[in-house]
């Protein structure tokens, strides 16, 4: 073969050439862990006796590794990682933010606390069937959508943790699992098919799927028309995962079917998934159409706000006044992303991480309750405060937190909140986040003064039908006092956590720099922190 | 061939939803997996369709012609079919489950999560 000259071929236009320092593997470490840990439990789910203690391992080293990916980020800015060594936009990056380290953060959190829970809870042929492996999975998937730069690979993750939730949903396929789980599967999968559909219009339009890339190429693009078709597309497919009005219909027929724990990791996290793709795709990669469409996501917050709280109060199982809450937080965390200034989007993080933690607690709390009351309806429960009065307590301050009631952690996201609607003179949704809030109260405490002041309404001797009595008290105690611990020292003392809540809303307010962190180096800084 | 590839689409979209619109089980669920069809194709005609030109660099050049296919969207296209297979197993399976469990596969009666005669909360203490 006769020798061709050989153009010289410049790797380094391509490909990263030198290690990536040590400290930025953690972005990929959740997906690792989780994904080992999850095949490892499935290997060995014969051995139901094994499976918490190798679940539980695999789940608080995740969370270590969170903590440090959230250490990184907090002091050496954005991280960066391409896989296959490609350069963006031609690899899939992993981009953790502020925003996508501090969420993976709490999914840890909430991931742990779940699981320590799910000991007592799921019994050995659902141990068999596969709870850890889905749990693992999902969490994976989790915190993989917070940290992915590639937007098909966001809608990969979205698939994922649908996939492990669907898993979860229906262990034990008692009937109204099923039931609630049709109307779950059905609904999740148009929706997650919409996000799809704008995916494929986003790639027609712009030719690359990297987050990055899209967004330096949209604020490039003076045509309005298609780019506000594709974000008004995004907008929808998600309200409908977030469960905002009127896409809502779906939670409240499923989220209180299953296991508690399933309930909890569910409230705490799947819905806050959208949330962060909503703030993503609008602040960072749209954030000229947001401002065209601020009105309508407004009237959506208002309106979602309005109806969980509502819904909530109009519930006699607590499981579902639960389900209505996590609908009417988020139409809290929308109101931020309406007004779209750094008071607002700050509120709006806040708000995401606290609603993981409590309605997380919560949740768990209510399967304490149903446990030791023997049901979950609020005309038979009753008679707690005076056999658990700890438990009574822990009660009493997680539904202040959730109703947004000071010293705790749910006050200051919406001080922020009304401010910063007051600030632009939206008026109406500033009164919706107060009247929404006044009704939440209400309804929390009608559960609190049921379930807990009133005497049994149960006759001496006779039981409710939940089993797991006296045990499931005890080891649910240490996990509900760590959550409720956290809301009330984010309420007491929330300056470390309102200067991240800041961090995170001039990141998105300024998206330069992400794009910056993308295709510089890699190890491009966040520009120096200057709020207000 | 965009164009009628689009019109394609559209019609895959419009069936699908028309058949996702009725109460009964069944029919949603051959709606949904038109419907991952009808994404299917919007994602493979977003990628442009040239013909055969196939993206294969010659074996005495380094880059490839200008005109070379798309190979990008194939790629998607693949992804999103296994996905879209796997959820369309996962519900045919459930439904077939809740068919047996529930007696019947008309979303109006299906109301095991939410009965219908629920009781009004407690009103007083």
């Amino acid at each position: 073969m006769a020798e061709t000259a050989r153009p010289q071929i410049v790797l380094s236009d391509a490909l990263v050439m030198q290690t990536p320092p040590l400290a930025d593997w953690l972005v990929v470490a959740p997906l690792v862990l989780g994904f080992a840990f999850a095949a490892l439990c499935l290997m060995t789910r014969k051995n139901t006796a094994g499976q918490p203690a190798l679940a539980l391992t695999g789940l608080a080293l995740m969370l270590a590794s969170k903590i440090g990916l959230f250490v990184h980020v907090l002091t050496s800015g954005t991280v960066v990682m391409a896989m296959g060594r490609w350069l963006p936009p031609f690899g899939i990056t992993f981009t953790a933010d502020m925003l996508g380290a501090t969420l993976a953060l709490a999914t840890g959190i909430v991931g742990l606390a779940v699981g320590i829970y799910a000991v007592r809870e799921a019994d050995n042929t659902e141990r068999r069937y596969g709870f850890y492996p889905f749990l693992l999975m999902m969490l994976a998937g989790v915190a993989c959508a917070f940290l992915t730069g590639d937007i098909f690979n966001l809608y990969v993750w979205f698939e994922v943790l649908l996939l492990g939730s669907f898993g979860l949903l229906v262990l034990g396929s008692r009937p109204e699992q099923l039931d609630g789980a049709t109307k779950y599967a059905f609904l999740n999968l148009v929706a997650t098919t919409l996000f799809l559909v704008a995916v494929a219009y986003v790639y027609g339009l712009f030719g690359t799927l990297n987050m990055a890339d899209i967004a330096r190429k949209a604020a490039e693009m003076d045509q309005v028309g298609p780019r506000l078709t594709i974000a008004a597309l995004f907008f929808f497919a998600f309200a409908m995962k977030v469960a905002a009005f009127p896409l809502n219909f779906w939670l409240p027929a499923s989220y209180h079917t299953p296991r508690i724990a399933v309930s909890a990791v569910f409230a705490g996290l799947l819905t806050k998934v959208g949330v962060y793709a909503l703030l993503r795709i609008f602040m960072t990669i749209f954030p000229g159409d947001r401002v065209d469409l601020a009105v309508a996501i407004g009237v959506v917050a208002a309106a979602t706000m309005m109806l969980g709280a509502l819904g909530a109060l109009a519930q006699t199982d607590m499981r579902r006044i639960l389900g209505y809450l996590v609908i009417s937080g988020i139409g809290i965390m929308l109101a931020g992303l309406a007004l779209g200034s750094a008071t607002g989007l700050s509120g709006t993080a806040f708000y995401t991480v606290h609603s993981m933690i409590v309605m997380t607690a919560l949740y768990l709390l209510v399967g304490v309750v149903g446990a030791k009351t023997g049901t979950f309806d609020l005309a038979r429960a009753g008679g707690l405060y005076t056999q658990m009065p700890w438990l009574a307590a822990i009660a009493l301050v997680l539904c202040l937190s959730v109703a947004g009631l000071p010293p705790l952690s749910g006050l200051w996201p919406k001080i922020y909140l009304v401010k910063a609607s007051i600030d632009v003179g939206v008026w109406w949704l500033a009164a919706a986040i107060l009247v929404s809030g006044l009704v939440t109260t209400i309804a929390l405490m009608r559960l609190f003064t049921l379930a807990f002041w009133r005497p049994s309404q149960f006759e001496p001797g006779e039981q409710g039908v939940i089993g797991q009595a006296g045990t499931m008290g005890r080891s649910a105690y240490p996990i509900l006092i760590a959550l409720t611990a956290l809301t009330v020292i984010a309420g007491v003392y929330p300056e470390p956590f309102i200067k991240v809540s800041d961090r995170i809303a001039f990141e998105l307010m300024q998206p330069t720099g992400y794009i910056d962190a993308v295709f510089g180096d890699g190890t491009a800084t966040t520009p120096a922190l200057t709020v207000q | 061939m965009e164009t009628a590839m689009a019109f394609l689409g559209g019609l895959y979209f419009a069936v699908s939803i028309y058949l996702m619109l009725s109460q009964y089980i069944i029919r949603i669920l051959l709606g949904a997996a038109l419907f991952s069809n009808g994404v299917n194709l919007t994602l493979f005609t977003m990628g442009r369709i040239t013909r055969e030109t196939p993206p294969l660099i010659p074996p005495d050049a380094y880059v490839g012609t200008p005109d070379i296919a798309n190979g990008l969207p194939q790629a998607l296209v693949l992804t999103a079919i296994v996905i879209a297979f796997s959820l369309f197993a996962f519900l045919l399976v459930l439904v077939m489950r809740s068919y047996q469990e529930l007696g019947t596969d008309d979303t109006e009666e299906m109301r095991r999560a939410e009965p219908r005669d629920e009781p009004v909360p407690p009103l007083g203490y």
